[in-house]
């Protein structure tokens, strides 16, 4: 072979190994089963919860709805200055500090709120995420895909709400006894509520919503028919920090 | 008439000699042979054949973590009509039973470090419980 043809053959062989390769990635097979929604789910337009701040106020009632929930979703609790935190309590003033009366009526300034991922209609954390780890579905729950997190932590800064928290450590020493029906976080991952997406497909209604004893009203914005319509029908309610125009999912009645 | 034959025959001698070295390092070494895997005691096939799940393992749990947290889709049909889970802790591992004799068996012999359970719970977690309450899929 004559040193031209070598190079020529070269040449060719260098431009046609990048139509080939793509071909080949497409060969792969397509998955073998099919995916369904379980006949059990439950699906809305657009999830909301409302909040009986009246009946959620004493320490043992957000105690144990906090606890339903943290336990259930692994949430991690250390002692000192690292805290990660799906569901908790703040004050009035901290609360709402857009609407908050000065000075505030003494039965809220004493009162304790229940404080948790709003689940917003424009939420700034999908917005700053990176990577689409985190994302709106279509009956409005903000959830994460904790697989592709990066822990960049652009969410934390875009929530207005706080309700985002970061593993600065493994959470495991956090977890003494963990469940094995749910995952846990990495460090390095961030992680919130879920509205408990989970459990909405297996037909049942969030975690903190059962144990509230009817304190916490969960259903569907869009059915005038839902409890949490209703609810919100019969007196006034507050959302967190509206001005920001996220459209909180998550309703306060003082 | 060849030019520089004293750096270019020592040369290639030398890439050679770095190129064959893990092959010349575990010439001696004994041959890899496949582990034995501990099948779950009762169960008598996987959610698809063995030989698949064999190759693909990897890809399928991509797909069932793709198409449960992206989707919402929960349930997979498999290729026998058989309905499942899409889960690693509530179906995978409640036939596999222990991730390090089961999973731990195949991906030590090959130095494969999946990172699944820096988040997912083995089921010989100390500690570990399964809280109930939660309904059962599909």
């Amino acid at each position: 072979m004559r040193r031209r043809d070598f190079l020529k053959a070269a040449g060719l062989a260098a431009v046609s190994l990048p139509l080939a390769l793509p071909a080949a990635a497409f060969a792969e097979t397509a998955a073998e089963g099919t995916f369904a929604r379980p006949a059990t789910v439950l699906s809305a337009g657009r999830w909301a919860m409302v909040i009986d701040t009246r009946k959620m106020a004493s320490p043992a009632m957000q105690r144990k709805v906090i606890t339903a929930c943290h336990a259930w979703h692994n949430v991690p609790s250390f002692t000192g200055p690292q805290e990660v935190k799906w569901l908790w309590g703040a004050a009035y003033a901290a609360a709402f500090p857009e609407q908050a009366l000065d000075p505030p009526p003494e039965a809220l300034a004493s009162r304790s709120f229940l404080l948790l991922c709003n689940h917003c209609e424009n939420p700034p954390c999908v917005r700053v995420c990176p990577t689409g780890a985190t994302f709106k579905r279509d009956d409005g729950i903000v959830v994460m895909d904790y697989h592709r997190c990066i822990g960049c932590r652009s969410c934390m800064a875009g929530c207005p709400y706080g309700a985002r928290s970061f593993n600065f450590t493994d959470p495991r020493p956090g977890v003494p006894s963990p469940n094995l029906e749910y995952p846990m976080r990495a460090s390095g991952v961030v992680e919130k509520c879920t509205f408990c997406a989970e459990r909405l497909q297996r037909g049942a209604l969030p975690l903190c919503v059962e144990a509230s004893e009817g304190g916490i009203l969960f259903g569907d914005l869009l059915d005038a028919a839902s409890p949490v319509r209703k609810a919100l029908e019969a007196g006034l309610a507050l959302r967190r920090k509206p001005g920001l125009g996220t459209g909180p999912g998550v309703y306060y009645i003082l | 008439m060849m030019y520089n034959k004293r750096y270019i025959i020592p040369g290639i001698l030398v890439f050679a000699l770095a190129c064959s070295f893990p092959f010349l390092l575990n010439a001696t070494s004994e041959p890899y042979t496949r582990p034995a895997l501990k099948l779950p005691p009762g169960e008598r096939a996987c959610i698809e054949p063995t030989s698949l799940m064999r190759t693909d393992h990897m890809r399928i749990l991509n797909e069932w973590r793709d198409a449960a947290v992206r989707d919402g889709k929960r349930v997979y049909v498999a290729s026998d009509g058989k309905v499942w889970e899409a889960s690693l802790q509530n179906t995978c591992m409640r036939c596999h039973a222990n991730r390090e004799q089961f999973c731990g068996a195949c991906h030590n012999a090959v130095s494969a470090r999946p990172d699944c359970w820096s988040c997912h719970i083995a089921p010989e977690t100390p500690g570990a419980v399964r809280i109930s309450g939660g309904g059962k899929l599909p």
